[in-house]
């Protein structure tokens, strides 16, 4: 059977330092590795016997503006359906320079999920056969996801900004790994 | 038993459009063209439904038979802009739709107009958001805004009954007009 401290295990064992931490929450495991590695992880385990992660679920990405260095989280949710159970990796990147290998040879679903990705968060996967914005217009020049960026469209002027989150700061967690 | 007589009951609220305004004798009548034309088009108004979420929802409860927009002329929708000369745009537009909307407008035939139904057609609403369009006026002139989150059918009748006194009142010749020339080139359209 499948646990969590089975899949961590097995990992540490094959990739020793790229894996830097593990979390539990909720039951389910969150492995912290290096980006460098993200394919051969998820090549292995696709491939190994006893782990068998064939289903990307989601693939993602969060910012944290307050870790320098660690800005980009890109977040793989990986299912081996026999089994039901899920594993989450999580690949922290530099938000200067957001490049990660792409998933989309071994899981076509990434295709579609990593243009996503790129779109709203500019995560630039390395590899990836047509990484163009899916779902917002050509014209945007930004990518509106990102925390620096107001959710709120510019054009309006007719809302008080101070009501309306537009300006100043705001602590989003602060968050370290 | 055959009956050959039953109960029938005539309706005897048929309502027909009052005859503009003119001079008559026998066997004549003189008018003014634009109030002629202004009746007939005010009175067979055929609208192009572009419905995108619960406004829409409110628009077919508008022409089911409780509401009953067929009463004020508006009986047959179209499904394609070439034909109709009301665009009613009901619902978010992304600003991925906009050039979508536009086309439509684009593709329709003068004379047109458009009604902007529900707070998010008009300014955007509650999605004040990077994808999406803060009213529809960025991108197609607007003729009749109808507020609420969505409008009730009434709402929207009312919305169709401004429309009406606007095609009724609006000028033959205001489509040729320098001004309208001016609005659609600031709106990029030709």
């Amino acid at each position: 059977m499948l646990n969590n401290k089975f899949v961590f295990e097995k990992l540490t064992e094959k990739f020793g330092e790229a894996i830097i931490g593990y979390e539990e929450s909720f039951d389910l495991i969150t492995i912290h590795a290096d980006k460098e590695h993200n394919l051969k992880i998820l090549q292995f385990l696709y491939d190994e016997e006893g782990l068998a992660f064939r289903f990307m679920t989601d693939l993602t990405a969060i910012h944290y503006p307050d870790n320098p260095g660690k800005e980009l989280v890109v977040t793989y949710l990986l299912y081996n359906m026999p089994e039901n159970f899920h594993v989450r990796l999580k690949f922290a990147l530099d938000i200067n320079e957001p490049n990660i290998y792409t998933a989309s040879q071994l899981h076509p679903t990434a295709n579609w999920l990593e243009r996503e990705c790129y779109d709203f968060f500019g995560v630039n996967f390395i590899g990836h056969p047509n990484l163009i914005r899916v779902m917002n217009v050509d014209e945007m020049d930004y990518f509106p996801m990102r925390k620096e960026f107001p959710l709120e469209d510019q054009t309006r002027a007719d809302k008080d900004d101070e009501m309306f989150g537009r300006g100043g700061h705001f602590n989003f967690g602060n968050i370290t790994i | 038993m055959i009956h050959n007589k039953r109960p029938v009951t005539h309706n005897t609220n048929v309502k027909i459009v009052d005859m503009p305004e003119g001079f008559q004798g026998e066997g004549f009548m003189a008018t003014q063209l634009s109030k002629v034309v202004g009746m007939a088009r005010k009175n067979s108004i055929w609208p192009l439904p572009f419905a995108t979420s619960c406004c829409g929802i409110e628009f077919m409860a508008t022409m089911g038979s409780t509401y009953d927009l067929a009463r004020f002329g508006s009986e047959r929708l179209a499904f394609t802009p070439r034909q109709c000369d009301l665009l009613m745009v009901m619902g978010t537009i992304s600003k991925k739709m906009g050039p979508v909307l536009k086309q439509v407008y684009i593709q329709m035939a003068e004379p047109r107009w458009v009604v902007a139904v529900g707070a998010c057609a008009s300014s955007g609403g509650i999605f004040d958001t990077y994808s999406v369009l803060q009213g529809i006026d960025q991108v197609i002139p607007v003729d009749v805004y109808v507020p609420g989150c969505p409008p009730r059918p009434e709402g929207i009748i009312d919305g169709i009954l401004r429309i009406q006194d606007l095609v009724e009142t609006e000028s033959i010749r205001r489509r040729d007009s320098e001004e309208y020339r001016e609005l659609l080139k600031s709106y990029g359209i030709s």
